[in-house]
């Protein structure tokens, strides 16, 4: 008797728990990592008196498992533009009511023009923060001008070059030069592309990723490929103005991470309320300054005071580079599975 | 004289290895400038921000009152528990032993991953997940550290108290509590320090926008880690060791008496 009693207590503690939560009103956001300032957040809930859950997850990768799993019914996501593209073919995506987002008149059309690319009718996604890949160098070290993807093949900065550590991106630099697509699954064009790279790998003095900033900051290395935000963040830890960044002419990646709703939200109108509120200008603003990233609100753009930091390549790639980019498309597994193929190739030589 | 020199050497480059790193990260705490690389002059900036930032003191608020609340709740069943255990025969004894131990040796990712399974059949994850999934890695330590206690026990004293007519509740107080209270504190402070520490369970369980440090700093790792985050594990670190060193007083103490 005693023990049927545990039992059935403990069962009745268990679905205590469960009474709590489920409020009336609640957004729950998963973003990428640093994309949010808490001031603003808190502003949201005090004018429309939404409560908002909101949590971050440092790769695309990861959110698309954590929501895939189903443990967690998000209503908003913030991921990267391929990720949008897995999204959307799996059926996971609310469209947008845009009649209730007006504020998204305020995104630069260049932006949802790119975002064609993986979101084919702008029927899903609001851009966020976007930027590109680039050449990262030290005009102290480098005297001449950088402007293509083969200045990293250059002998004569050999062992101060710093290739990343990312498959896709290093692949990029490679297929980019060679005049094929960034997106090329072609296993002749990509075995072009691995030749190329083993070539470049004498000089090269490391694949990094997040260590590249370092490097560049203590003079190490001279020249490095980066991403624009990450160029920029660099630049603004430096004590000198030796710094440059430059969209390759042969073409480059454009990255750009977006807000979508899922399909598992119940309050469609309160996360289009968000959506609305995050685009309005003084909240863009706002969340600019915060992330130093580059907006992709023309609004908040337009009202930078700093004509400086408006033409800065490394925080804001100029339309003109912005041009000759393109977005990531999602691989395929035999794609993907060639991918990993030949970068096991590369790093194993 | 060299191999006294040797000997000194060796230890030292241990420890080097062991604690060099965490003075780096205490040093650039202190660092003026944001980046890795360089010193920018000394400053209390980062601990500053850090204490007005607020999504690092939600999660450090969370972090703190978890690993308290669950120390607390896991002290008191795992205190019940040993007392328990001690008592059964031989053969049970050893199997219940050994099934309180296997959550000890047991991979964090298995144990986070069963929790989590179970969880989304009854609750949604949130808070209060965090929390009983901590209780219950927590429990095995606290029997871990009680059951020793309960070794040397008389038990003919609490025979006695009841013979005598004390409630068993007041003789438990007055003969088995005295005997085993330094090992239920060590246990909660064990407990303590483990749930402060813990990633991979708190990962698997926790709910939207709840976030401990470990998680938060996992999230962070995207774009770098902020220097408000060296100034928190360093007072983070410094909290477990002193935790660890009363641990180890304690034990001291108690080994000496």
């Amino acid at each position: 008797m005693k023990k049927i009693f545990a039992v059935v207590l403990t069962i009745a503690c268990l679905f205590a728990f469960t009474a709590c939560g489920s409020d009336a009103e609640t957004l729950k956001i998963i973003s990428l990592g640093e994309y949010m300032s808490y001031d603003v957040l808190e502003q949201f809930t005090e004018e429309t008196g939404i409560e908002i859950k909101y949590e971050e997850a440092p790769t695309s990768e990861e959110i698309y498992t954590k929501y895939m799993s189903g443990g967690l019914d998000y209503d908003l996501i913030c991921i990267s533009d391929y990720m949008i593209e897995k999204l959307i073919a799996a059926g996971e995506l609310a469209e947008i009511n845009f009649d209730n987002v007006p504020n998204v008149a305020n995104i630069k059309d260049i932006y949802m023009e790119n975002s064609k690319d993986f979101d084919p009718e702008n029927k899903y996604s609001i851009p966020y923060f976007w930027g590109t890949l680039g050449i990262f160098y030290n005009t102290e070290m480098i005297d001449e001008p950088i402007t293509k993807w083969a200045d990293l093949w250059q002998e004569k900065y050999s062992g101060k070059i710093i290739m990343m550590s990312s498959m896709r991106d290093t692949f990029a630099a490679a297929l980019a030069q060679l005049g094929y697509s960034i997106n090329s699954t072609d296993e002749k064009e990509l075995n072009e592309a691995l030749q190329l790279l083993l070539a470049q790998k004498p000089l090269v003095m490391a694949y990094y990723v997040d260590e590249a900033v370092d490097e560049m900051l203590l003079g190490s290395a001279a020249i490095s490929m980066m991403y624009s935000g990450q160029a920029y963040y660099t630049m603004s830890l430096a004590d000198h103005d030796n710094f440059a960044f430059v969209v390759p002419e042969e073409g480059s990646n454009i990255w750009i991470d977006s807000y979508v709703i899922t399909n598992r939200c119940d309050n469609k109108e309160a996360a289009e309320k968000f959506l609305n509120f995050i685009n309005r200008e003084d909240i863009a603003t706002q969340l600019f300054e915060e992330v130093m990233y580059a907006t992709a609100n023309e609004l908040v753009y337009d009202a930078i005071e700093d004509e400086e930091l408006k033409l800065e390549e490394a925080l804001f790639p100029q339309d003109a580079s912005v041009d000759r980019c393109d977005v990531f498309k999602a691989l395929d597994d035999t794609g993907m599975e060639l991918y990993s193929k030949l970068w096991k190739q590369l790093k194993a030589e | 004289m060299v191999k006294s020199f040797l000997e000194k050497a060796y230890v030292a480059i241990i420890f080097i290895f062991l604690y060099m790193p965490i003075v780096v990260l205490m040093a650039l705490s202190f660092n003026a400038s944001k980046s890795k690389a360089t010193w920018g002059g000394f400053t209390f900036d980062w601990y500053q921000k850090m204490f007005s930032d607020g999504l690092i003191m939600d999660a450090l608020t969370n972090t703190l009152t978890i690993a308290f609340i669950s120390a607390l709740v896991a002290a008191v069943i795992g205190t019940a528990a040993a007392i328990g255990i001690q008592a059964m025969r031989k053969r049970q004894y050893n199997l219940t032993m050994g099934a309180t131990n296997i959550p000890l040796l047991n991979a964090d990712i298995v144990t986070g991953i069963s929790l989590m399974l179970l969880f989304v059949k009854f609750t949604e994850l949130g808070y209060h997940t965090i929390l009983l999934s901590h209780i219950t890695f927590n429990i095995p330590y606290v029997i871990l550290s009680v059951m020793p206690k309960l070794y040397g026990l008389n038990k003919s004293t609490y025979e006695a108290a009841l013979d005598l007519g004390a409630t068993p509740f007041f003789a438990f107080r007055k003969t088995i509590w005295p005997e085993i209270s330094p090992g239920v504190f060590t246990g909660f402070l064990m407990a303590l320090t483990m749930s402060l520490d813990d990633f991979a369970i708190t990962y698997f369980n926790k709910g939207v926008g709840v976030d401990t440090i470990s998680t938060m700093i996992y999230a962070e790792l995207r774009r770098g880690i902020k220097p408000e985050i060296y100034a928190l594990s360093t007072l983070l670190f410094v909290t477990v060791l002193a935790l660890l060193l009363i641990v180890n007083y304690r034990s001291a103490k108690n080994t000496k008496s």
